[in-house]
């Protein structure tokens, strides 16, 4: 009879546990309560058939354990029963159907007075893109990307030398304003998640995906990748910071646009450190390899330059410039202790790599 | 000398057949056309690959657990072990086991066959699986090892710098993918053509056990389902090796600008769930069929509502092809396609729904006898309530937008596809294995194995759902750093790890029951269950090639007759003489009819 004790156990605990658990949904953070709502009236109506279903169990294997001498009963069939129960049943799922669909009818249709921003997923670092004092984005294409133009942003397209561009991590939003939130990859897919926002969707390269929110608290959010892309997935992280409208503007206004980005990556203080940057950027070390210090999937670039590190073969060395050149040029020789040997060997030209190790020896 | 074994002159034995009934070791174990020697080669295999997978999930879950702690497991390998986990307990375990296990073993003997309709394809099928795994496991030996694309193996990254095995580890899993479909359409024409023609006497298909029904229909799935994986595979192979765009975009890798142009990764998403979703059905039809004959028995019971369970498994078996969408309301596919495919969805929950009613009410006024198999399957209807009820979270797209990708999903789908079933695969060896060795699975082992799986996996799979809820993402290596997710949750892994640990361990007890009882297990007799259904009617145990002896069995009534008021035993074998009753409801009151 363990058997039943252990499913009443299980029905009675499932709901402890439910009730004192400390895991359960972000504070939500935007207009989408009704997706909470429906999440709320599934685990209800779920929460109901699971406690009938599994007490109705243990009950009957109760009453109906074998003893000696009883017999079972023969009743192979009840039509009017089984009537009863699809009818119910159908019922039910009417019930959660119906309401779920509604609210899925308001996320499918953006507001039209939305602010539209564009998110674009790289493996494995967020960047945004606003369309600036035209309202209009300019045209992208993947074939565009260079070290000078990570958006991919078409230069002959005069509507996208006022685009605002956002390459850090954080964003800014304004709160209670609905966002239309365009995405956008150049390499593979992502999925933009916030989890207090509720609403988010995939990006996909090769097409502009949407979704649309209204910011209902201000603070600061995480954003993360919840879209498998590769060995640096679970360390593609961002922040959204929402804001009263004005401070937002403020904010949105000192972003640079495509034109300026563009002069300032020619006209750089030390046009060596700059392409190493642009190619930093380009050739996706940005990925694994912080400048703030930060530890990625690899070390961070902040002092790395000077130090002396150990290796998993467990001998030690100074780093230095030509170590930093010896290791681009063959990352799997030897690996920093701590870090898994994971770096793909990035083609590059010497002239490429002098600059790259320039601007890794500029993060000091 | 066919014809004197077998008097039905509708299924003289084929001299082939016949032939292969010749002794030596060679030919009745290794090169055997018996599909009871390859269901078990079959078996063999699949457990055999399972427990790889098994150990490769336990691999995993230390690293969610003490993450960091185990140097060895780095992101990339981290990726790999998730992948192969998933492939192999999807296709190479559940898939392989049900079909070319339960399937080869059950059908013959349960419709009344000599054996599978295309012997030599049969044998050839097990072979060409063996294949299918041996490419597989050379994906582990070669340079930058297994791919690491997550299971589902999307494209563009699965064949790009970046993800790990996206040069070698890939091309053998999609060759490997397709030589195991090239194994399941040889045994799935053989096991469909074997329900179709090759009944016995007075087998009409609505006498035949539900095993075989949901057997037949997962069959039928697997045969129109499987092309559309054939087909993505080999076009996401031509992209890799070849450089096509079937599913490539113009896009920018690690920096470097590839030659891909025009494709579109959601058409391999749409390809993969029309596969995928038909898939989880390949896995569930059986696992109902099995589970109903498990719990009739053992209940001693008819089974309620036979017709309406055999329309349910049909009726599941058509809307699982236009469902697959509700894996991709998130994609990025048109946001119109949401409405239809939740609807199509939450109506599947109704068939679905009616089978569990119809087990609860085997179940009511029954005599139940908690033997292992019964055990596994009362575990498996619990385990399969929580799995259902989940999907209607996910499947209700509102609901699913901020769960998916998260815990929520893993844990549903391992409750629903993963745990529900392989307690339906442990409850029928544990019930069949008599038949199969003439000896009895060792009861305190099984105990011992059921109740470490049943509250171990439900300790593992109940708290990941609130996981899930809080928003924490899967296919994470590491979680440090995020602020959203408390230190509890943490805890909360570790807890998780140790059960999954204890429970990996666990299936060591059922893989030493299997050995020791092939040698030392109390004898069996032909039929320990008392079961009705005609593979215990057997002249001998284990069976013998081609099964019968000289004469095929003749049915007269369905494969549920028990407690049939005024029989003298709580069972009515099929193929027992007309006059001892335990007709099927219908036929029963046809009769009656027919008589007044």
């Amino acid at each position: 009879m363990a058997v039943v004790w252990t499913l009443i156990a299980m029905v009675v605990g499932s709901l402890a546990f439910h009730l004192l658990s400390p895991w359960w949904l972000a504070p939500i953070a935007s207009n989408w309560g009704r997706i909470d709502a429906m999440l709320a009236l599934t685990l209800l109506i779920t929460g109901v058939f699971f406690v009938v279903l599994n007490l109705g169990l243990a009950a009957t294997i109760w009453r109906f354990r074998h003893r000696d001498g009883h017999r079972a009963a023969y009743r192979p069939d009840n039509r009017r029963l089984e009537r009863w129960l699809i009818v119910g049943t159908a019922l039910g799922i009417a019930a959660l159907l119906a309401p779920g669909l509604v609210v899925y009818a308001d996320y499918v249709v953006a507001p039209h007075d939305a602010l539209v921003m564009e998110v674009l997923g790289q493996q494995w670092k967020w960047s945004y893109r606003f369309p600036g004092a035209d309202g209009r984005f300019g045209l992208v294409d993947a074939r565009f990307v260079s070290p000078t133009n990570p958006y991919g942003i078409d230069q002959k397209d005069a509507s996208g030398t006022d685009d605002l561009l956002v390459p850090g991590d954080e964003v800014h939003l304004p709160l209670n304003r609905p966002v239309k939130v365009l995405l956008r990859s150049n390499d593979v897919l992502h999925d933009f998640d916030v989890p207090p926002f509720r609403a988010r969707m995939n990006i996909v390269p090769g097409t502009v995906t949407s979704f649309w929110f209204t910011p209902t608290q201000t603070g600061r959010y995480e954003v993360l990748c919840a879209q498998l892309c590769g060995v640096g997935h679970y360390n593609m992280r961002g922040f959204v910071v929402v804001e009263d409208a004005p401070v937002f503007e403020r904010w949105l206004a000192a972003r640079s646009t495509f034109a300026a980005t563009l002069s300032a990556a020619v006209a750089s203080v030390d046009p060596l450190v700059a392409s190493g940057q642009a190619l930093a950027q380009g050739k996706g070390c940005i990925a694994c390899h912080t400048i703030d210090g930060r530890s990625g999937v690899g070390p961070t670039w902040k002092g790395l330059l000077g130090q002396t590190a150990r290796f998993t073969d467990g001998s030690s060395a100074l780093l230095d410039a030509s170590a930093a050149r010896q290791h681009i040029r063959d990352p799997r020789a030897r690996t920093l202790q701590g870090y898994p040997s994971v770096m793909p060997k990035v083609e590059l030209s010497d002239a490429e790599l002098d600059a790259l190790v320039a601007y890794i020896a500029a993060q000091k | 000398m066919a014809e004197a074994l077998d008097h039905t002159p509708a299924h003289p034995i084929a001299p082939e057949t016949a032939h292969a009934a010749t002794h030596g070791f060679l030919t009745r174990y290794v090169w055997s056309q018996d599909h009871k020697v390859i269901a078990v080669q079959y078996s063999c295999i699949a457990i055999f690959t399972g427990l790889v997978g098994l150990v490769l999930s336990d691999l995993m879950r230390l690293q969610l657990g003490f993450p960091g702690v185990f140097e060895f497991i780095n992101a990339e390998r981290y990726y790999q072990l998730v992948t192969m986990h998933g492939m192999i307990m999807v296709i190479y375990l559940l898939t392989a086991l049900f079909l070319g296990g339960f399937g080869n073993y059950l059908i013959p003997l349960m419709v009344g066959a000599r054996d599978m309709a295309f012997p030599y394809l049969n044998m050839l099928s097990v072979w060409v699986f063996l294949v299918a795994v041996i490419v597989l496991m050379a994906s582990f030996f070669v340079p930058g090892g297994p791919t690491g694309a997550g299971w589902t193996l999307y494209p563009p990254q699965v064949i790009l710098p970046g993800t790990p095995g996206h040069d070698w580890g890939i091309v053998l899993m999609l060759v490997s993918l397709a030589i195991f479909i090239i194994a399941t359409t040889m045994g799935g024409l053989n096991y469909v053509t074997t329900v179709l023609q090759l009944r016995c006497e007075g087998m009409t298909l609505m006498r035949m056990p539900l095993s075989v029904w949901g057997i037949f229909t997962a069959t039928i799935l697997a045969l129109l389902a499987f092309p559309a994986l054939f087909v993505s595979a080999v076009m996401l192979m031509l992209d890799k090796l070849l450089g096509s765009s079937f599913f490539m975009p113009a896009l920018v890798s690690m920096g470097q600008a590839r030659a891909y142009q025009g494709g579109s990764p959601l058409l391999f998403q749409h390809l993969f769930w029309f596969f995928g979703h038909p898939e989880v059905y390949i896995i569930a039809l059986p696992a109902f069929g099995v589970v109903s004959d498990l719990i009739s028995v053992h209940a001693r019971k008819a089974i309620f509502g036979y017709r309406m369970m055999v329309w349910a498994i049909l009726a599941i078996g058509v809307l699982s092809f236009v469902v697959w969408a509700h894996h991709m309301f998130i994609s990025g596919m048109n946001l119109a396609f949401g409405f239809f495919f939740a609807t199509t969805t939450l109506i599947i929950a109704i068939p679905t729904a009616i089978k569990v009613y119809n087990w609860l009410l085997t179940l009511w006024r029954g005599d139940i006898h908690l033997s292992v198999p019964m055990l596994f399957a009362l575990a498996f209807i619990s385990t399969f309530i929580i799995g259902g009820l989940t999907g209607l979270f996910l499947g209700n797209v509102s609901v699913d937008i901020p769960l998916s990708g998260t815990y929520f999903v893993v844990a549903h789908f391992h409750m629903v596809m993963a745990v529900a079933p392989i307690l339906v695969v442990f409850g029928g060896i544990y019930h069949w294995y008599p038949k199969v060795t003439g000896r009895m699975l060792n009861d305190t082992l099984g105990q011992l194995h059921f109740w470490i799986t049943f509250l171990g996996t439900y300790l593992i799979y109940f708290p990941m759902h609130y996981l899930g809820m809080l928003g924490m993402p899967r296919r994470y290596y590491a979680y440090a750093g995020y602020e959203f997710i408390p230190p509890s949750a943490q805890a909360l892994n570790a807890f998780i790890t140790v059960v999954a640990l204890i429970v990996g361990v666990a299936q060591l007890l059922f893989v030493v029951n299997l050995v020791w009882s092939l040698f030392r297990g109390a004898p069996a007799g032909p039929n320990p269950w008392r079961a009705a259904s005609l593979e215990w009617q057997t002249p001998q145990t284990p069976p013998v090639h081609l099964n019968w002896g000289e004469r095929l069995p003749v049915v007269h009534r369905w494969a549920y007759a028990y407690s049939v008021p005024g029989a003298a035993q709580d069972y009515i074998a099929q193929n027992a003489p007309p006059q001892a009753g335990g007709d099927e409801p219908e036929q029963g009151t046809l009769r009656q009819e027919r008589g007044s």
